[in-house]
């Protein structure tokens, strides 16, 4: 149970972290530790599946797709980044407040409710439910995955030839 | 019925190929077959015996899809709207290789809006929304107008929180019941009487629909993006991008999957009459002819959720057919400001009067259009008001009601004032060699016209088929 709490606010505080931080980089590296803690998470909850695959694509892919893309940018000057966080800071300051207060209001409500699972008639694998049973499933991923590339092409391509 | 889905998409990629850049030309031609065959196919499928008979080759792959009335209509609608879009670019869209980029888009869009139509898990549901969500963030952005690029950016993000509302339902939803499947889905929750996670799972994905179709109060999105989106793209936005999104989605779940119960009803009917109000207000104080038709698109769509929201079968019917009216007089005045646009440069009111010398066809749809948005007898929309206005009466919400009949005065109200702001009164000087809009938008601007009037004109065949499809 302490366990269980502890990762869940080292959860909270990588997240805080990669949301708050100055850096595009640091933001990047954030957002792998995120997903280390939630990968964690994943394998205490017993779905090793899951978090090999958290791991390998959040943790792993994805953080190296936006640091090679962020190494192609100029980064800001050391003044004009602090100008930017103080002006972050007074546009959103009532923002942990407000994650505070309802978070102390939620914990003093001790909402309990009744949620006794009524069990599936015909319990079957999730993993068969989500995979084996929907064929459609893969033509769709695959036309998500080309829309959104063709889209990334047809949208940025030009913008990189006008910039030479 | 896969085989709608497979064909536009195995197309996109025969046209892509590198080896076959000779044939992108046809690329054209072909769309509009693709369209019109999807039409054809659509207005056979009225008789139920056509699809029993005719549409079981069309099963090639084995996908678990199933079309039913809601689903024909869509289809339909899909097609019309995606080929008349296709006709009004051709006018705007000179470059060869913009032009096929933007036909390949459709082409995403028309096997994208075929999937979600079909499915019938809710998961699967929830990715054809994704696509569909996607393709029209590249099509908002197609110009890359600043403007258009700030409120697409906007729309990610109200989208991308609809869509993590989503998603958690569905999790919610599978951890209920261990299946995707609407039928599983729907006996397994009806089983088990109401339970706080249903409701919990109902609510969330429902709030994330109402982001999809910018109901009040998660509209901030829609009017920018309607009015920023180039011309062509936003008759396909109006017409049946955002309303297949929200509304068809909405309908789909609440019928095969939640079941509409008399709390959601409640909840739906608060929605409803709030973004008639507010869309139709919100249109009364708008100087710009795509804004303006942006708020009424919000007004119009609180009527097809309110239809919903009288719980009884003529309301349901009212609402599906207010929503196929929508789609058409959306569409149409869309491509009445593409011409617009397109001759003039403008969409701002203030500049704008006295067109209808200069452009006959363009003014004479516009009325058309008009009248039957604010339910004007004998036009497609009235009678599609008339069944939802007598649903709720039915039910019992009396306020509800009247609400809805002062709401469509006030309808008559903002568009009359447009079309006389721009359309009637003294000629600008500045306009007098002003000539009608080319063929390619003049031609779709006649259809949907023709759409209007005959759908009203035949109302009482029309409605006997609807209830034949959604019986």
């Amino acid at each position: 149970m302490i366990l269980n709490i502890f990762i869940l606010i080292l959860l909270v505080i990588a997240a805080l972290w990669m949301v708050m931080t100055r850096s595009l980089l640091r933001s990047a590296i954030g957002l792998a530790l995120v997903s280390l803690v939630l990968t964690i998470i994943m394998f205490r909850l017993s779905s090793p599946l899951a978090a090999v695959f958290e791991l390998s694509v959040c943790a792993g892919l994805i953080p190296v797709l936006f640091i090679s893309t962020i190494s192609l940018t100029y980064p800001l000057s050391k003044q004009e980044m602090m100008e930017h966080f103080k002006a972050r800071l007074r546009r959103f300051w009532y923002l942990p407040v407000l994650v505070v207060i309802v978070g102390v209001i939620l914990s003093l409500l001790k909402i309990k409710p009744d949620i006794t699972l009524p069990l599936p008639e015909s319990a079957k694998d999730v993993r068969d439910v989500l995979w084996n049973l929907r064929p459609i499933y893969l033509i769709g991923q695959i036309i998500v995955l080309l829309a959104g590339a063709f889209g990334v092409v047809i949208l940025f391509k030009d913008s990189k030839k006008d910039e030479h | 019925m896969s085989l709608l889905i497979v064909i536009p998409f195995f197309s996109i990629l025969v046209f892509n190929l590198p080896f076959l850049k000779t044939l992108r030309k046809a690329i054209f031609i072909w769309s509009i077959f693709l369209f019109l065959s999807q039409i054809v196919l659509s207005c056979c499928s009225i008789s139920p015996s056509f699809l029993t008979k005719f549409a079981k080759p069309l099963h090639l792959f084995n996908f678990n899809l199933n079309l039913d009335g809601l689903g024909v209509i869509m289809l339909f609608l899909s097609a019309t709207i995606l080929l008349f879009t296709l006709i009004v670019s051709h006018s705007f869209i000179k470059e060869e290789k913009r032009r096929f980029n933007f036909i390949t888009l459709l082409l995403f869009t028309l096997s994208a809006l075929n999937g979600l139509v079909m499915v019938r898990d809710i998961f699967s549901l929830y990715i054809f929304v994704e696509i569909t969500a996607i393709i029209s963030y590249v099509l908002i952005a197609f110009d890359k107008d600043m403007r258009a690029m700030s409120a697409v950016f906007k729309y990610v993000i109200l989208s991308t929180v609809a869509s993590i509302l989503m998603v958690s339902s569905i999790a919610i939803v599978l951890l209920l019941t261990g299946d995707t499947n609407f039928t599983v889905i729907y006996e397994a929750l009806h089983m088990s009487g109401v339970n706080p996670l249903m409701m919990l799972a109902l609510s969330l994905f429902v709030c994330g629909l109402f982001i999809k179709a910018g109901l009040v109060p998660f509209h901030g999105w829609l009017p920018e993006v309607y009015s920023y989106s180039s011309a062509s793209v936003s008759i396909l936005l109006a017409g049946i991008l955002s309303k297949a999104l929200g509304v068809y989605t909405l309908i789909r779940v609440l019928k095969n999957v939640f079941g509409l119960t008399s709390q959601i009803g409640t909840i739906l009917l608060v929605v409803g009459t709030a973004s008639i109000l507010i869309g139709a207000f919100g249109a009364l104080a708008q100087k710009n002819f795509k804004k303006m038709l942006a708020y009424s698109s919000i007004s119009q769509v609180g009527y097809i959720i309110v239809g919903l929201a009288s719980l009884n079968p003529l309301g349901f019917i009212g609402a599906v057919f207010h929503f196929f009216n929508h789609s058409i007089f959306k569409s149409l005045l869309f491509v009445n400001s593409a011409g617009l646009e397109k001759e003039i440069g403008t969409t701002d009111m203030a500049h704008l009067g006295g067109l209808s010398k200069r452009m006959p066809i363009t003014a004479t749809t516009s009325v058309l259009g008009i009248l039957s948005a604010a339910g004007i007898p004998p036009l497609a929309g009235f009678w599609s008001k008339l069944l939802i206005i007598i649903a709720l009466f039915v039910s019992g919400h009396y306020v509800y009601g009247i609400i809805a009949i002062f709401a469509s005065v006030l309808t008559l109200a903002y568009l009359l004032s447009m079309q006389r702001m721009v359309f009637f009164g003294k000629l600008n000087e500045k306009f007098i060699s002003v000539k009608e809009a080319g063929f390619s938008i003049v031609l779709p601007a006649i259809i949907l016209g023709a759409i209007i009037v005959g759908v009203g004109v035949l109302y009482p065949l029309v409605f006997k088929a609807l209830i034949l499809l959604l019986a």
